[in-house]
């Protein structure tokens, strides 16, 4: 393995231009595995090269072990526990998992199946009589928001206030110093803030009168890792309230995206419905929602093959990238939902794999069912559809068919 | 014709045996199919029933949870056997290659697979082992027994052997609010696969959780009332205690009895065989048909300086399943080396331990991650300088990473702080018990003076 300068590769997959179509790029990324770029930051792109550093415990998510810290965004009290690292992290999460998973809590996601399933039928069910349809704004977008509103206890009528926030957030995450306008980065900490507060809020009123959501049962937990402070709760609503519909909205629209480009598999999951839980695995590998975790930091040197990324060095892991890797995929920018062993990036691996994964997959899995099930002829509008503006967190921001 | 005919032929028509239908047997079998094995293929097994899953029988049947009858091993695919069930396999005859069974069959092979395991040590003395409330825990008639005696509420409960089965079993008894006493002739729980720091760790879990452990004694006589049925444990210290059940976890006996008079390399430390699943004669030769997999074979480890090592791991029974299944279907050129990691797990107490490597391949540990006091920690083990195996309570996701250093040869201690690091963290002696509580006899006798007549021949056991 050698580590040089790939001034140029980088750039172009984070400009928007390349926004559709990324994967050439990736592989010619993944010519240098440990490419270290200019300003002294690492970017790893090869399948064994990431999974080997997701599950380092040198590896940091924390960024005040960065050498060069970061913009002032990430200065702000109480990081959630995606941006912290053990011990504090597994405290974090295990104190939200109670609530969320096995063991305590086993049957909560399937236990949503019912709802998923009503809420998918009630916005197709408003298909009717419209040809042309936006499968992010009429479907994509409002399923996951719903789902996690009511899940955590934020009502849903609130949404045009925090989508504004959710947006600038998310449009802060990738800032570039060199390109992005300040502006970029205040709206951003503004939307925190505002977010934050909002969100404080709703747990206070829990305080006086709890409901049966997520930020009552933290709230008022005593588990034996006693209780979350109400700043933690805050950053971890806040966490899953962004993670919660931001990335699924890309899954799905991504999913039937791949979908409309193959009427064949299109064809076949009308058929054979139990097709989509494979192929749910394989859009995670193919067409992830998140392509980039933008930075992790070194907390001491690191080796990865003959490299080793030193201490304080920031690194940017691509993931997506990983999962096209033909070192570890037979054949892989084939779209194949019958491939057996996928043991994909698509929600990360080590201490971080996605929280809310196993939520993501069972919304996804009813969104597709759903929709090809019921859209009578579907055709894309424009290939490619226009995307949104990140390159961590991509998806296509409108994606129009026509239901014929 | 050809070796590459020979072979093509063997894979179309030829002749499997498969000596012993548990995990390791079954996954044998499919692997076979997978790999394009189309001739006859035959299953042999001492039990009745379909192949099961032993883990959770010290676990989630143990509590009620799943009734032992749901534990039968998923069939990954079909494998088109001819099972042949409820008759122990009783001879070997390498000269006209067929298995004998118990009932006389004998039943002809081209290439046979050795997947026998292990059976339950029982309580050495029979009428003591014979009382109602002495049970063993290895098949799931004795998981289904020891669960409805739980299950009726015992007042104490004693558990002889303190390894990981023992302690998940009083871990499930605690949790029932069951009185439970613990014996171990060792220092310390679990000390014989983790040594003695995770050993004390492990003893002051039990004693937290209101288990009466008692290390350093043995069990020297049960006593049953005029029924028969078990009431009371006496221990070499002069104590004795009152228990209405009572449990011999004292480890596994490898079933190799059948194959003593094959000419393979067996004992009581299983039967012999290289990376590549093949087994030894009892000279020590590689035989070409004769195939090893699971807890019943002994194969010598490249990371591990080639030494024998033979492993009562779940992971350990599949790898090696799918190596010899796929070494007996390819040519010379195309057998693949067993060089995967061992892992092993167990839950007990509410905590998850994970292990990755050969804990006993060391003479260091150190607590490299997390905090012990909390349960929740990483330890890496190390021998003379490089990284030999870690174990992990309640911190499994990191053990990828200490796979890799194993793999790798990394130098011990590890050099470099990770975030949760303990700030006092220094190696100490691992200290496994001696020789003495390990100790087996000789079995086999070398005869001859040169090179073209020396050969051995085997000891008959003593047991």
């Amino acid at each position: 393995m050698t580590t040089t300068e790939t001034p140029d590769i980088l750039p172009r997959i984070l400009d928007y231009a390349n926004r559709a179509d990324p994967y050439p790029l990736y592989a010619e990324l993944r010519k240098t595995p440990v490419a270290l770029q200019e300003d002294g930051s690492y970017v790893i792109s090869t399948y064994r090269e990431l999974s080997g550093i997701l599950h380092d415990p040198h590896l940091s998510s924390d960024v005040r072990n960065l050498a060069h810290p970061m913009p002032a965004m990430q200065e702000r009290a109480t990081p959630s526990f995606i941006n912290l690292d053990p011990p504090e992290h597994d405290r974090l999460r295990r104190l939200a998992m109670r609530h969320f998973g096995p063991p305590h809590t086993p049957g909560l996601v399937t236990g949503m199946e019912p709802d998923l399933t009503a809420v998918v039928a009630g916005l197709i069910d408003d298909f009717a009589g419209k040809q042309r349809i936006d499968i992010v704004d009429d479907f994509a977008y409002p399923f996951p928001v719903t789902v996690i509103c009511h899940l955590l206890g934020v009502p849903r009528e609130d949404e045009p206030r925090f989508h504004v926030w959710v947006n600038a957030i998310i449009d802060s995450i990738d800032y570039n110093p060199k390109t992005d306008p300040q502006e970029k980065l205040d709206n951003g900490v503004q939307a925190t803030k505002a977010l934050r507060q909002y969100l404080g809020g709703l747990l206070e009123q829990r305080h006086g009168h709890p409901g049966d959501d997520l930020l009552t049962r933290l709230a008022n937990d005593d588990g034996p890792d006693g209780r979350m402070t109400d700043a933690e709760i805050v950053s971890t609503a806040n966490l899953l309230l962004i993670a919660g519909h931001e990335t699924t909205v890309n899954l799905i629209t991504n999913g039937m995206l791949t979908l409309l480009r193959r009427p064949e598999v299109l064809q076949r999951l009308r058929a054979e419905p139990g097709l989509v839980v494979p192929l749910v695995e394989e859009l995670l590998r193919y067409e992830p929602p998140v392509h980039i975790i933008p930075w992790r930091a070194a907390y001491s040197d690191i080796s990865v093959g003959d490299t080793v990324i030193p201490k304080g060095s920031k690194i940017m892991l691509m993931l997506a990238s990983g999962s096209r890797d033909p070192d570890r995929f037979h054949d892989p920018d084939r779209f194949d939902p019958d491939r057996q062993d996928n043991q994909h990036l698509g929600f990360g691996s080590g201490i971080h794999l996605c929280f809310g994964g196993p939520m993501a997959r069972l919304e996804t899995q009813i969104a597709l069912t759903a929709l090809v099930r019921r859209l009578a002829d579907p055709s894309l509008v424009t290939d490619p559809p226009p995307y949104r503006p990140s390159p961590v967190l991509r998806g296509p921001i409108h994606l129009l068919i026509d239901q014929n | 014709m050809s070796t590459a005919d020979t072979l093509q032929g063997f894979k179309r028509d030829g002749r499997v045996v498969i000596v012993g239908a548990s995990l390791a047997g079954l996954r044998a079998a499919e692997a076979l199919r997978d790999e394009g094995f189309t001739g006859k293929l035959t299953m042999i097994g001492d039990e009745l029933g379909e192949p099961y899953d032993r883990p959770p029988l010290s676990k989630q049947v143990l509590t009620g949870w799943v009734p032992a009858d749901g534990t039968t091993l998923p069939r990954r695919r079909d494998i088109d056997a001819e099972w042949l069930l409820g008759v122990p396999a009783d001879g070997l005859d390498l000269a006209n290659n067929h298995v004998r069974l118990a009932d006389g069959r004998t039943i002809p092979f081209d290439r046979m697979l050795i997947s026998t395991g292990v059976r339950a040590r029982p309580w050495p003395v029979e009428a003591e082992a014979a009382l109602d409330g002495v049970f063993v825990v290895r098949t799931r008639e004795d998981a289904a027994g020891l669960q409805r005696a739980v299950a009726a509420g015992p007042s104490r409960v004693l558990i002889i052997g303190a390894g990981f089965t023992g302690s998940e079993i009083a871990s499930i008894c605690r949790e029932r609010d069951i009185p439970v006493t613990v014996a171990e002739l060792a220092p310390s729980p679990l000390v014989g696969g983790l040594g003695a720091m995770i050993g004390e760790i492990a003893a002051d879990m039990q004693r937290a959780h209101g288990v009466d452990l008692r290390c350093g004694v043995k069990v020297t006589q049960l006593e049953g009332d005029a029924q028969g049925r078990v009431r009371r444990a006496h221990f070499s210290d002069g104590t004795a205690v009152d228990a209405d059940v009572v449990v011999v976890a004292l480890g596994g006996i490898r079933n190799t009895e059948w194959l003593r008079d094959s000419g393979l390399a067996v004992g009581v430390w299983g039967v012999a065989c290289d990376a590549g699943c093949r087994a030894f004669d009892l000279n020590g030769l590689v035989t070409d048909d004769i195939f090893v997999a699971g807890d019943v074979a002994r194969s010598p480890n490249p990371i591990y300086e080639y030494r024998f090592i033979s492993l009562e791991h779940w992971a350990n029974a599949v790898e090696q399943a799918e190596i010899a299944a796929h070494n007996m279907v390819s040519t010379q050129a195309d057998r693949w080396p067993h060089l995967s990691i061992p892992t092993f797990w167990s839950i007990q107490f509410g905590v998850n331990i994970k292990s990755v490597g050969v804990p006993t391949y060391a003479d260091e540990v150190v607590v490299t991650q997390g905090s012990v006091a909390d349960h929740r920690f990483v330890a890496a083990y190390g021998y003379q300088g490089r990284v030999t195996a870690a174990v992990s309570f309640n911190n499994a996701k990191w053990l990828d990473h200490y796979r890799q250093l194993i793999e790798t040869a990394a130098p011990f201690p590890p050099p470099c702080p990770t975030p949760d690091q303990p700030l006092d963290a220094k190696p100490v002696p691992v200290d496994f018990p001696g020789p003495t509580l390990l100790a087996q006899g000789a079995t086999v006798v070398v005869t001859g003076h040169d090179p073209g007549e020396r050969r051995v021949t085997a000891m008959r056991q003593r047991r």
